[in-house]
């Protein structure tokens, strides 16, 4: 981030203002992938009417950036007249799409549009693997040709390669791609549960070995004696600290008009089809709580070596069970990155190791005791994940 | 500058006023740039229509309490400053909207 961006963030923050707003036009889908943590059901998405009404809004309340993304945003019919709003109301706009249904006619009208930027996801160089995780034959063709069209416009692509086991090792071969396609790449190791709280898909996040791979490719994260050396001590600045923007100068609005912290945070905070969106800003107890919260009122994660340079998510934490408790899978980044177990990671080895011991225990005396385990997700999920990783 | 001179916001930005600061973002690369309060009057009054002497002279002058011919070389600096990023239009002639430019066309 710029020096100067950041002094916006920080004048907004001392504003209140909603800097940055992702909105979410859709959750329907002209793809499949195996990781998303969407429901591609219509479940009654904002009319152009009531998504231009709540642009207005966002306008009027000091939002600048605004993200629009989905499910698959040019499945809204409407699309056009929707972005054409948000540019005559002077957003900076941000595009997330996969891109498919984009040709050199649709590219040239976002062109003239004036986006910022628009991100793709590429999984693979590979249409075999990208095509198995979209699960639409012939969409790493039709994705890549359609950056094609949009760069040739003289528009900024950025392609955005998620880590999954399925396509874990290829990112070198897709950033060697977005090179030769004269476009930016981005990497995220990270897949986050579904947004009902459904954490099946967790198991596609690669393993620690891997993350730890990641993290020591100089290509990707620099001087990688400075960015995994081991955590400086948090000093008042740390603690005092806001844990992210979510809340505090960006939220999220889903395509039934919903307001949460952020994407990655589904704690509803309001309605905008009942609730003006500038009430909700200011008023909702949820966004007020999510405020309320320093590094410092963080019971785990403020005593924990990692404090100050964590990635710590608090909508993963939220979907882990509490805001304010620790994110595992920001600790096993921090694990990957340094070498070092977290606080949460070492107190989530010292119980798998008890669970394991009582186990042996019980099972010599011959008392079966999964069901008993199987009504404790949590602990279950990030004790397994967690020992495993540990192994490695 | 001697002549007239009218200024219009390129229709290529993204732009907020944050507080009583202008942010503002190039279309043409993205960059990030920031007006004071007084440039931000400027810019907020940069119809295409409204004269820069104009401008200067009826919210400028007023608000700031400084000399109208002073002022004016001022603004004019800042204009020029900003139309050689691609934020600001100048020219001689008021400056037509794209959409008149557009229904003109047809």
């Amino acid at each position: 981030m710029s020096a100067l961006m950041q002094e916006m963030s920080a004048k907004a923050l001392a504003l209140g203002t909603p800097l940055s707003v992702q909105l979410d036009l859709t959750y329907r889908c002209n793809e499949r992938c195996v990781h998303c943590y969407l429901d591609h059901e219509d479940h009654g998405e904002m009319t152009t009417s009531e998504i231009k009404d709540l642009l207005k809004e966002l306008a009027g309340a000091g939002v600048f950036f605004l993200t629009l993304s989905g499910g698959e945003i040019m499945l809204r019919k409407d699309f056009f007249e929707i972005l054409e709003h948000a540019r005559a109301l002077t957003f900076c706009v941000k595009l997330k799409t996969n891109a498919i249904l984009i040709r050199e006619r649709e590219a040239e009208r976002i062109r003239s549009l004036g986006v910022e930027s628009i991100q793709v996801s590429i999984y693979s160089h590979r249409s075999e693997v990208h095509d198995a995780i979209t699960k639409v034959p012939g969409s790493l063709a039709r994705s890549v040709n359609a950056i094609r069209f949009l760069k040739a416009c003289g528009l900024k692509v950025i392609i955005a390669n998620v880590q999954m086991i399925q396509n874990m090792g290829d990112y070198p071969e897709v950033r060697a791609m977005a090179k030769e396609l004269g476009v930016e790449f981005t990497l995220d190791p990270t897949i986050t549960p579904k947004m009902d709280g459904d954490r099946s898909i967790l198991n596609l996040n690669i393993q620690q070995a891997a993350l730890k791979e990641l993290f020591r490719d100089e290509s990707l994260a620099g001087n990688v004696e400075e960015s995994c050396a081991p955590p400086r001590k948090a000093d008042d600045d740390d603690l005092d600290a806001v844990p992210c923007s979510a809340g505090h100068t960006a939220c999220y609005v889903s395509p039934y008009g919903d307001v949460y912290p952020c994407v990655q945070f589904p704690l509803p905070s309001g309605n905008v089809r009942r609730t003006r969106f500038l009430d909700i800003w200011h008023h909702s107890s949820q966004l007020s709580e999510v405020r309320s919260i320093k590094v410092r009122d963080l019971p785990t994660c403020s005593q924990c070596s990692h404090v100050a340079a964590c990635t710590r998510c608090p909508g993963l934490a939220f979907m882990e069970g509490n805001m304010r408790g620790p994110s595992i899978q920001d600790c096993e980044k921090s694990f990957a990155r340094t070498g070092i177990p977290s606080k949460n990671l070492d107190a989530k080895r010292a119980s798998s190791a008890a669970a394991v011991g009582a186990r042996e225990l019980i099972q010599i005396q011959g008392v079966a005791i999964a069901p008993v385990f199987g009504t404790l997700p949590h602990t279950q999920a990030n004790s397994a994940g967690t020992a495993r990783d540990l192994v490695t | 500058m001697t002549k007239k001179c009218y200024v219009a916001r390129s229709s290529e930005i993204a732009a907020r006023k944050l507080g009583r600061e202008m942010m503002i973002m190039s279309g043409r690369d993205s960059t990030l740039y920031t007006l004071n309060d007084v440039a931000t009057v400027i810019w907020e009054a940069a119809d295409g229509s409204t004269s820069l002497d104009e401008i200067v002279e009826s919210k400028i002058c007023p608000q700031f309490e400084v000399q109208p011919c002073m002022a004016l070389q001022d603004a004019e600096t800042l204009v020029e400053g900003l139309a050689s990023h691609g934020i600001l239009l100048i020219s001689n002639e008021p400056i037509l909207p794209p959409v008149l430019l557009r229904q003109e066309a047809r």
